[in-house]
């Protein structure tokens, strides 16, 4: 048994860790355990998906090798623990990128496939899901599934962003994209209220693949923030960027984002950045990766860890949803420095429990102070529920069941493709068993 | 562009490998070699073969396995499977290769010893003695190569997080990444070193280890 935290670090459980290291022998290991298990990737996941405490956990990251890839098509096959940052080193120098990416590429394909994580550029290219080409499966009853949109369609449906809840991928294979270098001509423009916010979104999706901004989530109805997007640039003579890493050393014995630091920081960073907004030609690694320099940083939240909430909200209802929302966190003076407000476009998700739909997503942290930050979350619920979103599980440790049942309405039809020997700490509290 | 042949017991695990390496670097030429690692005549005629399709510029030495101390004690098959694997077998790999390399007058053997060789402890001895065997061996062929073209690289690992330590994982052990330790060992390959503690902590950790008084050490729970 080993403690396993995921990176909220909200809870430290005992685990029995089961390596799977080699593809040949992970059906007999899977199907021979004797109690129900939840594999387990990079442990990027903020909540307790990737969590089962007491039970088992399928550790994934020796699945680590790339298996074929086309350099004239930009096809490639992979075991479901490769790291997406092991697939952008391979790709990108040969001119193919992962069409779509999250904040950070140290997580593993399988994970990015069960959560269906999205990237800055939604409004074009949808979330990973859309890019998986096929899925190679086991089940713990020893049977093996291939599914693609065109076979298995309803297994493939329920194992994107099924929660790793339908069997233990183990393979995938990703169409990626033609690119013509790292590097990407960005622009950043602040804004100074939720209304530009808006207008900038629309003016920038049809010429800018990404977009995302930083919002200032203490400046209460306001709502400032600055405004990032970028584009694919060919520009290819500059030097690449040394990429030096630091680590968090410590854990601090207390949050070192609270009350006192954050709205100093948070005015500082604004008008810094308003004052630096310009046009760059920035690398793709601090483009799309920014924390990912600075390892385990989820560390500074303190011993008690940290919550995220990210919700998606319809965009008809999206401003007054998203105001409300920043109301009550400026309100509770709680909150943190990352906090990021993006458009969703019109592209459908694949899954059956993916988390993208047409809209806006607010995705916040928040130090972990027990009761407090509960009741916050609560009010936070209250107008998600009424403006008809939903709250992404794959970063969630709380949420309530009705809330996950009114937002994800194919919730029933995923449930029979559910793996009985799989559990985890959320399917147990969001699905019950 | 390189030109490698990867050697291993189980053709099924390393075409895994091969073909992880084929992705990674299209252009090179992978070769899979299945062999055995025990019989001394099959490892000359693995690498006489090996030899004869071509000069060997680097020959990296790095099988083994980690024993359960305990089943090394209550049996004595286990403890001389443990030895042979770990200790035997990759001398007569390198003095194998040491023969064709020294008509060349041109290589580089890099053996993969460990921590675990500098000094015997209770918790793994069997074991380490097998690696102590490595690292007298490269001594001994360091000396004999002193003044040559061809060099000889003594790598010492300390724990890594691969799956012959998954168990000292569960234990709590900090392990060093896979990441890290390759390129340690690419860099000292590259440099030539004749010796490398990797990742480099373990110099410092084992130059104390190795110079306890052993009224001290033998009082270590180790």
């Amino acid at each position: 048994m080993r403690r396993v935290s995921s990176w909220g670090r909200l809870s430290a459980d005992q685990h029995e860790v089961i390596a799977l290291s080699d593809p040949a022998k992970v059906s007999s290991l899977v199907s021979g355990s004797n109690k129900p298990g939840i594999v387990h990737g990079m442990g990027r996941s903020y909540g307790d998906v990737c969590l089962n405490p007491g039970g088992v956990l399928w550790l994934t990251t020796g699945l680590d090798h790339f298996i074929a890839f086309d350099d004239n098509t930009g096809r490639l096959v992979c075991e479901a623990g490769v790291q997406l940052r092991d697939i952008q080193r391979l790709g990108i120098p040969r001119g193919w990128i992962l069409p779509v990416t999250p904040g950070t590429q140290m997580v593993t394909v399988g994970g990015a496939i069960a959560n269906d994580v999205h990237g800055k550029n939604h409004h074009v290219l949808g979330s990973f899901g859309n890019h998986v080409q096929r899925i190679k499966l086991f089940r713990t009853d020893g049977e093996a599934i291939e599914c693609s949109p065109q076979t298995n369609p309803n297994w493939f449906a329920a194992t994107v962003g099924g929660l790793g809840l339908t069997g233990v991928i183990v393979e995938a294979e990703i169409q990626l994209r033609r690119i013509a270098g790292p590097w990407l001509d960005t622009e950043t423009v602040p804004y100074p209220s939720l209304d530009e916010f808006f207008q900038l979104a629309d003016d920038s999706e049809a010429e800018w693949e990404h977009t995302v901004s930083w919002i200032d989530c203490i400046s209460g109805d306001r709502g400032r923030g600055l405004f990032m997007r970028g584009n694919p640039t060919d520009v290819t003579q500059l030097p690449e960027p040394k990429g030096r890493k630091r680590t968090m050393p410590f854990v601090p014995p207390v949050s070192l984002v609270n009350r006192l630091s954050l709205r100093p920081f948070n005015i500082a960073y604004y008008n810094f950045k308003k004052w630096q907004a310009e046009r760059a030609i920035v690398h793709y690694e601090p483009f799309f990766y920014p924390l990912d320099n600075l390892l385990q940083w989820n560390r500074m939240y303190g011993p008690k860890g940290f919550f995220q909430y990210q919700s998606v909200v319809p965009r008809e209802v999206g401003q007054d949803a998203v105001q409300a929302m920043l109301e009550e966190i400026a309100h509770s003076n709680d909150g943190s420095f990352l906090a990021v407000l993006k458009t969703f476009g019109d592209r459908q998700s694949v899954g059956m429990l993916s988390f993208p739909q047409p809209g806006v997503t607010l995705a916040l942290d928040f130090p972990n102070h027990g009761m407090r930050t509960h009741k916050l979350f609560e009010r936070l619920d209250a107008i998600v529920r009424e403006a008809g979103g939903r709250i992404y599980p794959g970063k969630d440790a709380r949420m309530p069941r009705d809330l996950f049942e009114a937002g994800y309405p194919r919730l029933n039809e995923f449930l029979k493709y559910r793996d009985p020997g799989i559990s985890s700490a959320l399917s147990r509290r969001l699905m019950g068993s | 562009m390189v030109d490698l042949t990867l050697v291993a017991r189980d053709a099924g695990r390393i075409e895994r490998v091969a073909a992880d390496l084929k992705v990674r670097s299209p252009q090179s030429h992978i070769r899979v070699v299945e062999a055995e690692f025990l019989e001394p005549v099959a490892i000359q005629d693995t690498v006489d073969e090996i030899i004869s399709q071509g000069a060997v510029d680097v020959v990296l030495i790095a099988h083994g396995s980690l024993p359960e101390q305990a089943g090394c004690q209550n049996d004595l098959r286990a403890c001389r499977d443990a030895l042979e694997v770990n200790g035997v077998s990759p001398v007569l790999y390198a003095e194998a290769f040491a023969k064709h390399m020294a008509q060349a007058d041109h290589g580089i053997i890099a053996l993969i010893g460990s921590v675990a060789g500098d000094r015997g402890r209770k918790s793994n001895y069997i074991y380490g003695s097998a690696k102590g065997l490595v690292t007298r061996y490269a001594q001994g062929l360091q000396h004999r190569f002193s003044g040559t073209a061809v060099k000889v690289v003594l790598i010492k690992p300390g724990p890594t997080d691969t799956p012959m330590t998954s168990h000292l994982k569960e234990q709590g052990a900090n392990l060093a990444s896979v990441e890290d330790v390759a390129q340690k060992i690419v860099d000292a390959v590259d440099r030539c070193q004749a010796e490398a503690y990797v990742p480099g902590k373990w110099f410092l950790i084992m130059m104390i280890i190795r110079h306890l008084p052993r009224f001290i050490f033998n009082k270590l729970n180790i």
